[in-house]
């Protein structure tokens, strides 16, 4: 943890912290673990449950757990539309084509 | 946890040292966010020629998590700071991002004189209608009858309209969109930011910790669900019959005029005094 900190004190950046090597947590529905076959997923790190893209997602695709955070409840209806993407405040849902 | 590709946003975030945000849950500022850093990644501008300056309040903590040049100064100072860095560095792109309170009430001389000025300045405002960080005390866009802490038997001042400001002071681009329409938000920034001249976009965004809850408006769903019922654009308000529009949130560009430039006035000045030696 203490390295971690002063890491972050330096300023500098660290060739490990590369946009491309972020890690994230895949969606739960993914079972195959294939983030490439999900349409929506979500980091649930980021995420405060506040519950717009459930509610603006034109197709209901998504649906909220019994926490109010979101999960792909129809995968098959997503259109790509982006507006979950667009509309998170958190910037915790991205849609998987790009 | 697993690996998965960058989003196109991740790029222009400090995603590994500041996420996640400060803001509450549900909060605007993020939508705003996303939507300017759409806007430059489709205009294509370097990272290195974006100058992002605040001065303090919830939307004014969005130069924290963003990778360009930042700079988060005094309350309501953000504008001098920008005219300072557009001044000396006229090449940069300069975005100011503020809320209602922090630009119209502590800074609102800065904003009506560089307005005047017609420096090359972006003005993003974030209208959430009152004080979200300080407290929830009643800025000058709180709505009539509407209550903030300082303000709990509903507010009795009037309300400022910060696009006719905007305009009679002398703004060459002035445009008002809400957070819920996010595509019609990029665009419009994405003019605001390539245009000549100061430019303002007056975003109302949603407040559904402090504004909403002490006026009962529900949570961020409901809130945002009003924006989008209660929005109109600058076409449709001329059909509306009169007794509808009041209470409406015109949205649209109100103002795109091409008016000479503070700095290009200025290297002219210079270019006309050493031509005289």
């Amino acid at each position: 943890m203490s390295e971690k900190i002063e890491r972050h004190r330096e300023g500098a950046i660290i060739k490990d912290d590369l946009p491309e090597k972020m890690e994230v947590e895949i969606n739960e529905v993914n079972t195959s673990g294939d983030y490439k076959e999900s349409p929506v997923y979500i980091y649930y790190t980021w995420c405060k449950k506040c519950g717009i893209c459930v509610e603006f997602c034109p197709t209901h695709c998504l649906g909220s757990k019994p926490d109010g955070s979101p999960f792909v409840e129809h995968p098959e209806k997503c259109i790509h539309c982006e507006t979950c993407d667009r509309l998170c405040p958190d910037f915790a849902i991205t849609g998987a084509k790009r | 946890m697993a690996k998965i590709p960058q989003k196109r946003i991740h790029k222009y975030l400090r995603h590994n040292k500041k996420f996640p945000h400060v803001w509450c849950p549900g909060c605007s500022n993020g939508i705003v966010l996303g939507a300017i850093i759409r806007a430059i990644d489709e205009l294509k501008i370097e990272r290195d020629d974006i100058a992002m300056v605040s001065g303090i309040g919830c939307s004014s903590r969005m130069p924290v998590y963003v990778d360009f040049n930042t700079l988060h100064s005094l309350h309501g100072r953000a504008i001098p700071f920008a005219t300072g860095i557009k001044f000396f560095k006229p090449h940069m792109k300069v975005i100011v991002v503020t809320g209602d309170g922090d630009s119209t009430a502590i800074g609102g001389n800065h904003f009506i004189h560089a307005a005047r000025r017609n420096i090359d300045i972006t003005v993003v405002i974030v209208n959430n209608n009152i004080y979200g960080m300080t407290g929830g005390q009643y800025s000058p866009c709180t709505p009539h009858d509407d209550v903030a802490t300082t303000m709990p038997y509903g507010n009795i001042d009037n309300t400022f309209d910060i696009c006719k400001l905007a305009i009679g002071a002398g703004a060459s681009f002035v445009g008002r969109t809400t957070a819920y329409h996010a595509i019609e938000a990029q665009q419009m920034i994405k003019k605001a930011v390539s245009h000549n001249g100061f430019s303002v976009v007056e975003v109302v965004s949603a407040c559904p910790v402090i504004y909403g809850r002490l006026n009962k408006k529900g949570g961020a769903p409901e809130m945002m669900t009003e924006m989008k019922e209660n929005s109109i654009t600058l076409k449709g308000i001329d059909k509306l019959p009169a007794d509808k529009k009041e209470g409406k949130i015109i949205r649209g560009i109100f103002i795109d005029e091409k008016r000479p430039e503070f700095n290009d006035k200025y290297q002219q000045l210079v270019d006309h005094l050493k031509e005289k030696k």
